[in-house]
């Protein structure tokens, strides 16, 4: 009798259907199945190619897009920022000589890379799928090994359409029971970040389970795999189930007809099989989570909205009280602070984390009647894609967000990264549904609260953050 | 890519755990067409004052450690962003090795693509050569790729480990593209034995297609 195969987990069946070549002690090449690109990260791969007189092997799997610098306002207007300028400028020179299909900023399917490639189902189940970026991660909601990679490795993609890897460690995080009211992906997220920390998943990947997960929709789970890389784990994946197939029918680059049911079947296989063994498991009930609130200077650096801002004192290692100490100092907060007790200063709803349709219902949902507190000095709304923004504009949020006071601007990355012009000012506190609350990250000396859009939305109101849970909203998903 | 092979220099110490890309590089420098001169804004804001003066509390500008070549640093060394502008960043200023407990995945990956070293010693190691550098002006160590060793003028010497073939690819200094390219043959046979993967199904044409 042939030995029986051993049970895998998602990871190794992909990983398995994707290798070129595996010689023992030396890492495989891996075949890549679709490589995104902005302008942020591919001219110097474009020029390296060029300069060794190579070409990109498949231009046909390769999508480019505008994001991390366009312009939120008005795009007919000249672009102001000169190198911003010469970067679109080399990036549609590198597509057009390239054959690379490239959705520029006027394009009507422009939006930031993780969101456009789900969008336009470009992503699907059991591809491996790569992007000049970190935050790659936010593709593997579909069950797909997706995951960011620095410019040598793009120009060895679009050279090779291969990547040199080696088998990560595996990691299950799984979060029981049912989401409470008011507790959203990126609460389940930044509590798991907050649990493992933001080096818990290094040399892992992810694969997110339990009843919280699975009753996400994609949205919800494009948000929590996005933030993989806050912990750490460079991919996060949750297998794919009726909710992926009913998301990915009828898109753009979906099979379609008999061939979607083909694929169906095929996809239908992307799961652990029972019995599989992971390197590393950690364990969440839902009801325990709070909305999350990040206080210091990094995604772990997190805790309940009832909660207080920490006592470096109250950690036992040195070097988490020394971070503390600076993160707290940076942040301009003392220790005990209750975190409602904040005040907010700038609230941003954007980022690959948090600007799909669902994040933008929600906090529409919550600010709708209502206005911006008049200590706000702005309030920002940047919908992930054009096509968020259509939709958007179809079930009149646009008119629900600006009569609140908020701005209600194009798509693109904003003020999540800060390299267009929105920027949140030195020494000013935001309220902000992105990913990162590095020093620096949204502007020189500025400081970002990482929350979930109706949190976002209800510190908008209130003028300081509050709990969602004591708001009298029927849906506050 | 520069082979490395040993390196002898001066320490510069880093004492912040969790240093992340984007305190690197910040995000008004990856506007650039090219790889070169991230050196001259490695650690911009700890390091310049408004105005781009140089900030005297950062380490990077005490005169003591003007020209130092070994980054002594933290766990989670480059945290965040992929951004390969950080390693480029810290290639250019002059650092050939850098020696931390622990690195971010992305960027330690992006390190073997640049020729810099990113040695691991356990934390007590670490903390060891923290001491040392402080205590010694001028203090440097000698790192031995092929012997896997990191030791000083006072007899220390710590082996470190390294996974074989990120070791080969750093002596070499190997061109990756031109490794995989020898294995094209492979690369078109796995296209045609995968075509459901490996193609691009186009529905609808996007142009007209609303999301």
């Amino acid at each position: 009798m042939p030995p029986e195969n051993p049970p895998k987990t998602l990871y190794q069946k992909i990983w398995d259907a994707h290798v070129v070549r595996e010689t023992p002690a030396q890492p495989a090449i891996l075949y890549i199945d679709r490589h995104l690109v902005h302008e942020g990260t591919s001219p110097q791969a474009f020029a390296g190619l060029r300069a060794e007189g190579r070409t990109v092997r498949r231009p046909d799997l390769t999508f480019a897009v505008m994001d991390h610098s366009v312009p939120t306002t008005d795009r007919t207007l000249p672009i102001i920022d000169q190198d911003a300028k010469l970067q679109f400028e080399a990036l549609e020179k590198n597509c057009r000589e390239s054959g690379v299909r490239l959705f520029d900023m006027h394009s009507k399917q422009q939006g930031i890379v993780h969101i456009i490639g789900p969008e336009l189902g470009i992503t699907q189940p059991g591809q491996t799928l790569v992007c000049g970026d970190s935050h790659t991660s936010t593709h593997g909601a579909f069950g797909t090994l997706a995951f960011g990679i620095g410019t040598s490795e793009v120009e060895h993609v679009l050279a090779t359409q291969c990547l040199v890897q080696s088998r990560s460690k595996t990691l299950h995080i799984l979060v029981h029971g049912k989401r409470p009211r008011g507790i959203t992906a990126k609460d389940l997220i930044l509590a798991i970040i907050g649990k493992i920390g933001i080096s818990g998943g290094t040399g892992h990947v992810a694969e997110y389970g339990g009843e919280a997960i699975r009753s996400l929709s994609m949205d919800g789970r494009m948000t929590v795999c996005n933030m993989s890389i806050e912990g750490g784990a460079r991919a996060g994946m949750v297998a794919p189930d009726e909710t992926t197939f009913a998301y990915l029918e009828g898109r753009a680059f979906v099979p379609r007809g008999k061939s979607f049911q083909e694929a169906v079947q095929r996809w239908k296989l992307l799961k652990t099989d029972d019995g599989a063994k992971f390197d590393m498991t950690v364990e969440l009930q839902a009801e325990q989570i709070a909305p999350q609130v990040t206080w210091g200077t990094n995604p772990g650096m997190v805790t309940g909205v009832t909660d207080r801002v920490p006592d470096p004192g109250s950690f036992r290692d040195l070097n988490d009280q020394k971070a503390t100490e600076r993160a707290l100092h940076y942040m301009g907060l003392k220790a005990g602070t209750p975190i409602v007790d904040i005040p907010v200063d700038r609230v941003f709803i954007g980022s690959c984390t948090n600007s799909r349709i669902d994040d933008l219902r929600a906090a529409a949902h919550l600010v709708a009647g209502k206005h911006v507190a008049r200590s706000i000095k702005q309030a920002l709304i940047v919908p992930g894609s054009r096509g968020i923004k259509a939709q958007a504009e179809k079930e009149g949020l646009d008119k629900i967000f600006r009569d609140a006071g908020f701005e209600w601007r194009d798509a693109g990355c904003s003020m999540c990264i800060g390299m267009n012009a929105d920027v949140l000012p030195p020494h000013e506190r935001s309220a902000s549904t992105s990913n990162r609350n590095f020093e620096g990250r949204q502007g020189r000396d500025s400081r970002t609260h990482l929350v979930s859009p109706v949190m976002a939305a209800a510190a908008a109101i209130a003028g300081h953050f509050v709990d969602v849970r004591s708001l009298d909203v029927s849906t506050i998903e | 890519m520069q082979p490395f092979s040993t390196h002898t220099g001066k320490v510069m110490p880093l004492d912040r755990v969790n240093v992340d890309t984007d305190q690197m590089v910040p995000k008004q420098f990856l506007k650039a067409l090219t790889r070169d001169g991230f050196g001259r804004i490695l650690f911009y804001d700890w390091r310049y004052l408004p105005g781009e003066k140089p900030n005297p509390s950062f380490v990077l500008n005490f005169p003591r450690y003007q020209g130092a070549s070994v980054l002594l640093a933290r766990a989670n060394f480059g945290c965040g962003s992929s951004r390969e502008h950080a390693p480029w960043g810290v290639k250019d200023y002059g650092f050939r090795v850098i020696i931390a407990p622990s690195y971010a995945d992305i960027f330690y990956n992006n390190c073997f693509k640049n020729g810099i070293l990113p040695a691991e010693l356990s934390e007590e190691q670490i903390e060891e050569l923290f001491q040392r550098t402080e205590k010694e002006e001028g203090y440097s160590l000698s790192v031995d790729l092929p012997a896997q060793t990191i030791s000083d003028n006072h007899g220390l010497i710590y082996k470190f480990e390294i996974v074989p073939s990120r070791k080969e690819v750093l002596l070499k200094g190997l061109d990756d593209i031109g490794t995989t390219l020898q294995h094209e043959p492979d690369i078109t046979a796995y296209e045609k034995n995968h075509a459901a993967s490996a193609t691009m199904f186009d529905a609808v044409d996007v142009k007209y297609y609303t999301p």
